[in-house]
């Protein structure tokens, strides 16, 4: 034990040696640590509110009972079913406004709510006697209470003229959720006796079978183990993990780098020990208890990094998943404890495997060797060619997945086999360009300056490796944000074609704003819009109503359709489907869409297709006159105006005053268009963050790397020196041939880059989102990476190169006193 | 039953509001919240007119009100049942009654089967103003989700009888016939009973003379039974006693025809305040105080951490009673959300019998 303990002490004393070289495997470490786990911590905080957010609507946690129409039914079903033997609890479920902001009103019954609904909304000690009975209460979350600036116990008027009942925080509630008694969400919604769907608890007996009860009026929906919110942000989550897991991989690069140079440099104080008389396995064992302390400083200091890079990022991943899914996130995190044992046994995990190689070669360690650089050299050929053998595999699995694969998980899957296998096949493609460098050379210091950066090339191939995968994903992400933006602006342009958006709080206010619309002739067109819910195939759909108007045939952004298509739609029996939803359902041009409506069936034959980008939800498009006929309650709220040339800032400044109207129900197309991009662009600020913090990390790779080689160089560099190459030039020969190995790779990472811009594009956007972009490249944007990387690696090489410049020459002389 | 069993009535009701409150990690209202406020309520006052069917309705001015049956029941090859069937309503506000999900009325409903080798127990809750659950006088009817105690046409409210009851749990369920050929029996002062010196009273009626047949099932396995049982009609606004604990209510079926009522509240002070009723065959009723009871506890079973007295030595010397109490099965412990131990038993002694014997508070 105490032998231990002075070994321990030993191996330590290098460190302080060597403080750089300890901050690097540090650095490594916790850079890892901090990005994976702070990804993880964002995906977790996401999730949590989505299972709040699931059990709270009480719609996918629990089986339940809704209308087979749509719609609410009568509470009189109820009754029915509790009589029955069903263990069900009414919801009613809607929509109100306060000070225009738009809320979702959920009337919920206490007493019958099944206890496995999860994160019911807690009461306090005479809670359910307030909340019941008149005036009740309003639950709502705290940020939502925040966010309306109202206070606790606030009765806030809703559109239509309703008072709600006091405000009252509730931490387990999701955000622009109200949650108030059946009786008065009854009363709110002026649906007095009707409800949304029946929750189903565990029964306690047998039940009548549902039809002998209530015939055919509703229907059983079955509880998802995954909620909706988690389908639909599944691809986002999966993109924040992928991004997580690069920047751990990479991270993991420089702890091998920093872990083998301190490993080379230590090799005589091992022998030293050995020879003193510590065993190999006590020496083995010291080394990985030294390592396991080291990763476990790193991984706390890592963990806490991470808390705050998931902090920094947690506004722009709410941001977009509000803006994409309309996913609720609250604005602080939550920490568990799993979270922070899953990172520390990663940075402890990742360290062990990072130092494999190191610990493998100190168990083999023979007590007298002398460096064998040539004969070292030809071992790495022949294991480099088994690694290029595995990388072809690996690259073949890529493409069978390509062929075969069908899923959002075989998408990323051929990305992560493609980066592999490219990594993997680097070390021979380099060896190859350097061996043809070789036999070009002319003159003894080219023919040199060619076999030494081959023989470096095993030293610096991991850091290589990184800087190929930072540089890829950096192509391959820049290309497909770049292309989805210019795609998304013209696509924009040709969704906002009218001047003036308004929603109107209610079909009075509407019929008034029409009205006296009409008396004015700043008015050019007033386009009546409308939007109804449905469900088709398993899944919600939005039945979006167009106005039949010349601004829409004209601009509306379809992609193929049949011809006279609009004259088709104005019959009221065709629809335009979304992107997606053809995507999903497979139904193209031609098929027929079977759609429940609360009138009965509707057989819409599918005449167009029509790019549908940052919908989460399937949509079809419909005329907006037949939309109103088979879903009668739909509001008439909706519409669209179109105004006389440089009218529209006096007309909404006119409705504004007129009606009371405020940025949430009335917009003008600029500043929906801005607000469209501002979404957009957040939404992948997260992954430009992570993108730009990997090729961080690459740099750091290649720094580490470049320190460790130019240490067990010197033996090399020396006799150089001795025949007559000053230092400078043997610097300037060290950059060049730093940076030429750093353009081979990088030069080699932009055709990589594309093809994973391609599969990003032309699979993961496909399955994920559901829509397809046109490929585009930007050369520009490739010169620009380029130049970033060949930076990014001059920095990297400069430190270890101008140390050798400055070199003392004693040092070198005592290359030939003590070689090893 | 008398007077001071009503306060064990209603404490269960008083629990009503807690248990509703279970699924939202509820306050503990319980006997502190009967403390309050209990004036506002309609207040019971000596003298009463009670009329049928009327008065088998609820009294929502009145706090709580149960309607509470209880059968000794055996099947064909002899082997001894009970069953427990009970429907408590509870007024959340004094005033008047509120239309709809506004209305102020929370239900409860627990069942219960026994066998000496088990128990089975459900329970149920509701609101009222949506149809959920409630009384109806005439015909009367009882119900809350599918279990129900229903008469028709030809009931005749001065017997509350015939009846049907049914109950269906996870694990057991039954369906039973009750029909009785006396009156209902007033308990107390013409069905106006006082509960304590100071005071404290409910109205109260019985029907013991009830004969059962029907059909009972544990897990699926269904057999025919039969048998006498025991209701209990009472409602009160009363709060409870700060310094009562708990109590033992015996209802007794003698093997002559008479019915025996007794209980003992368990007070602070060790001070027990026992009372009773003897009924005789032809429905005549005798008042029973501390002074002509004695009640004495003999074995105790553990049960959730709790001793509970199962088994009963009880001797009134003026009426010539001296029986010792058994349980037919002593773990009939009721786990609901307020919990108690509720089971039919058998006795012998100078008199021979079966009966329902409750231990709460323990």
């Amino acid at each position: 034990m105490r032998r231990a303990l002075w070994i321990l002490a030993v191996l330590l004393s290098h460190w302080r040696r060597h403080r750089m070289q300890l901050a690097t495997l540090l650095i490594g470490l916790i850079s890892a640590t901090a990005l994976w786990s702070g990804v993880q911590a964002l995906n977790q905080e996401a999730r949590d509110s989505y299972d709040r957010a699931a059990a709270v609507f009480g719609g996918a946690r629990v089986a339940a009972l809704v209308a087979r129409a749509g719609g609410t039914f009568p509470q009189a079903l109820f009754v029915q079913l509790r009589h029955a033997g069903w263990q069900v609890s009414p919801v009613l479920e809607g929509r109100v406004q306060i000070g225009g902001r738009s809320l979702r009103l959920l009337g919920i019954e206490p007493v019958t709510l099944p206890v496995d609904v999860g994160n019911a909304p807690q009461l306090g000690r005479d809670g359910l006697q307030n909340f019941i009975l008149p005036p009740g209460q309003t639950l709502v979350a705290p940020d939502t209470l925040a966010d309306l600036s109202l206070a606790e116990g606030a009765t806030p008027d809703i559109s239509g003229g309703e008072r709600l009942p006091p405000l009252h925080a509730q931490r387990e509630l999701v955000g622009d959720v109200l949650v108030v008694d059946i009786g008065i969400a009854q009363g709110l919604l002026h649906k007095p006796n009707e409800v949304s769907r029946l929750l189903i608890g565990r029964p306690k007996g047998p039940m009548q079978p549902l039809e002998q009860v209530v015939g055919d009026q509703l229907r059983l929906v079955q509880p998802d183990a995954e909620t909706d919110l988690e389908r639909l942000t599944d691809s986002f989550h999966l993109n924040l993990t992928a991004f997580g897991l690069l920047s751990f991989v990479v991270g993991l690069f420089i702890v091998n780098s920093a872990i083998g140079l301190a490993f080379e440099q230590r090799l005589p104080m091992l022998r030293t020990l050995r020879a003193c008389g510590a065993s190999a396995l006590m020496l083995n064992s010291v080394l990985v208890i030294e390592l396991v302390s080291l990763a476990l400083l790193a991984g706390i200091i890592g963990l806490v990094c991470g808390y705050f890079v998931a902090a920094a990022l947690l506004p722009d991943v709410a941001a977009s998943l509000r803006g994409l899914y309309g996913a609720q996130i609250p604005g602080e995190l939550s920490l568990r404890p799993e979270w922070w044992i899953a990172g520390l046994v990663i940075s402890v995990a990742g360290a062990l495997v990072a130092a494999a190689t190191s610990l493998a070669k100190a168990i083999r360690l023979p007590l007298l060797a002398t460096a064998q650089p040539q004969a070292w050299q030809q071992a790495q050929h022949r294991w480099l060619m088994l690694q290029s053998a595995a990388a072809l595999a690996i690259l073949a699995v890529a493409c069978w997945l390509l062929w075969y694969g069908n899923s959002l998980i075989s998408g990323f899957a051929v990305l992560a086999a493609l980066l592999l296998g490219a990594a993997l096949l680097l070390p021979s493609l380099l060896e190859a360009a350097l061996t043809a460098g070789e036999r070009t050379a002319q003159g003894a210091i080219a023919q040199w300056f060619w076999a030494d950066s081959r023989q470096q090339l095993s030293g610096l191939s991991l850091a290589l490796m990184a800087l190929l995968l930072a540089l890829a994903v950096n192509v391959g992400v820049g290309t497909m944000v770049e292309t989805f933006s210019r795609t998304f602006v013209t696509w924009l342009e040709g969704r906002l074609t009218a001047d003036i958006y308004l929603v109107a709080s209610d079909d009075a206010q509407a019929a008034a704003i029409k009205d006296w619309l009409h008396d004015r002739t700043d008015v050019a067109a007033i386009l009546q819009g409308g939007r109804a819910d449905a469900q088709f195939d398993g899944a919600p759909l939005e039945v979006f109503g167009l106005p039949d108007d010349a601004t829409y045939q004209a601009h509306w952004p379809l992609l193929e359709f049949v011809p006279n298509a609009w004259a088709r739609l104005r019959e009221g029996d065709a629809a335009f489907v979304s992107e997606q939803l053809s995507e999903r359902t497979k139904i193209g041009l031609g098929g027929t869409i079977d759609l429940p409506t609360p009138t009965g069936n509707w057989r819409l034959r599918v005449i167009g297709r029509y790019a549908d980008y940052g919908n989460p939800k399937s949509q079809v498009a419909v005329n907006v006159a037949a939309l109103m006929a088979h879903f009668p309650q739909t509001p008439r709220t909706r519409m669209a105006l179109r105004a006389r040339p440089g009218a529209t800032p006096a007309l909404i400044a006119a409705l504004s005053d007129k009606f009371g109207l405020d940025g949430r129900n009335l917009v003008d197309q600029a500043t929906l268009k801005a607000d469209s991009l501002r979404i957009f662009n957040r939404t992948f600020a997260v992954t430009a963050a992570l993108n730009a913090f990997t090729l961080g990390v690459a740099g750091i790779a290649l720094l580490t790397s470049l320190l460790t080689l130019a240490n067990s160089r010197l033996p090399q560099l020396a006799p150089l020196w001795a025949i007559g190459l000053t230092r400078r030039q043997l610097a300037g020969i060290e950059l060049t041939k730093t940076l030429s190995v750093a353009l081979i790779t990088a030069l080699l990472a932009l055709p990589l880059g594309l093809l994973v811009a391609w599969c990003l594009i032309a699979i993961v956007n496909v399955k994920a989102f559901g829509w397809r972009l046109p490929f585009h490249v930007f050369p520009l944007q490739l010169v620009k990476l380029l130049g970033v990387a060949m930076a990014a690696s001059l920095l990297a090489s400069l430190l270890p190169v101008v140390r050798l410049a400055r070199m003392q020459p004693a040092s070198l002389v005592k290359v030939f006193a003590n070689e090893r | 039953m008398s007077a001071d069993a009503k306060i064990s009535r209603r404490a269960f009701a008083g629990t009503l509001a807690a248990l509703t409150l279970r699924p939202w990690h509820g306050s503990a209202q319980g006997y502190a919240g009967l403390g309050s406020n209990a004036n506002d309520y309609a207040q019971v006052t000596p003298g009463k007119v009670f009329s049928f069917p009327t008065d088998h309705g609820p009294h929502p001015d009145f706090r709580i009100e149960w309607w509470y049956l209880t059968a000794n029941l055996a099947d064909s090859a002899g082997t001894a049942y009970g069953v427990q069937w009970t429907l408590f309503r509870q007024a959340l506000l004094p005033g008047p009654q509120r239309e709809g999900w506004a209305n102020q009325q929370i239900w409860m409903a627990h069942a219960a089967t026994t066998r000496a080798d088990t128990h089975r127990f459900g329970e149920c809750f509701a609101r009222g103003g949506a149809g959920q659950a409630g009384v109806e006088a005439s015909p009367f009817r009882a119900f809350i989700d599918s279990w129900e105690m229903r008469g028709d046409d030809n009931t005749d409210p001065n017997r509350i009888a015939p009846l049907e009851l049914s109950a269906t749990a996870k694990d057991f369920s039954y369906t039973l016939k009750l029909v009785a050929d006396r009156p209902l029996v007033l308990q107390g002062d013409g069905g106006y009973g006082r509960k304590s010196e100071r005071g404290q009273a409910s109205y109260y009626y019985s029907q013991p003379f009830f004969k059962v047949s029907g059909r009972l099932a544990i897990d699926d396995k269904a057999l025919d039974v039969s048998g006498q049982a025991w209701m209990d009609r009472e409602w009160s606004s009363q709060p409870l006693a700060a310094d009562q604990t708990g109590w033992d209510w015996f209802a007794l079926h003698l093997a002559g025809g008479e019915k025996l009522m007794l209980y003992r509240m368990r007070q602070k002070d060790d001070n027990n305040y026992i009372s009773g009723t003897f009924i005789s065959a032809d429905g005549a009723t005798r008042q029973l105080t501390s002074a002509d009871v004695a009640m004495t506890p003999k074995e105790t079973v553990e049960i959730a951490g709790r001793k509970l007295p199962v088994q009963w030595d009880v001797a009134i010397p003026s009426l010539e009673l001296a029986i010792h109490a058994m349980p037919l099965n002593p773990r009939a412990w009721m786990g609901t959300g307020f919990s108690y131990w509720e089971g039919p038993i058998s006795f012998h002694g100078t008199h021979t019998g079966v009966g329902y014997l409750e231990l709460t508070g323990y």
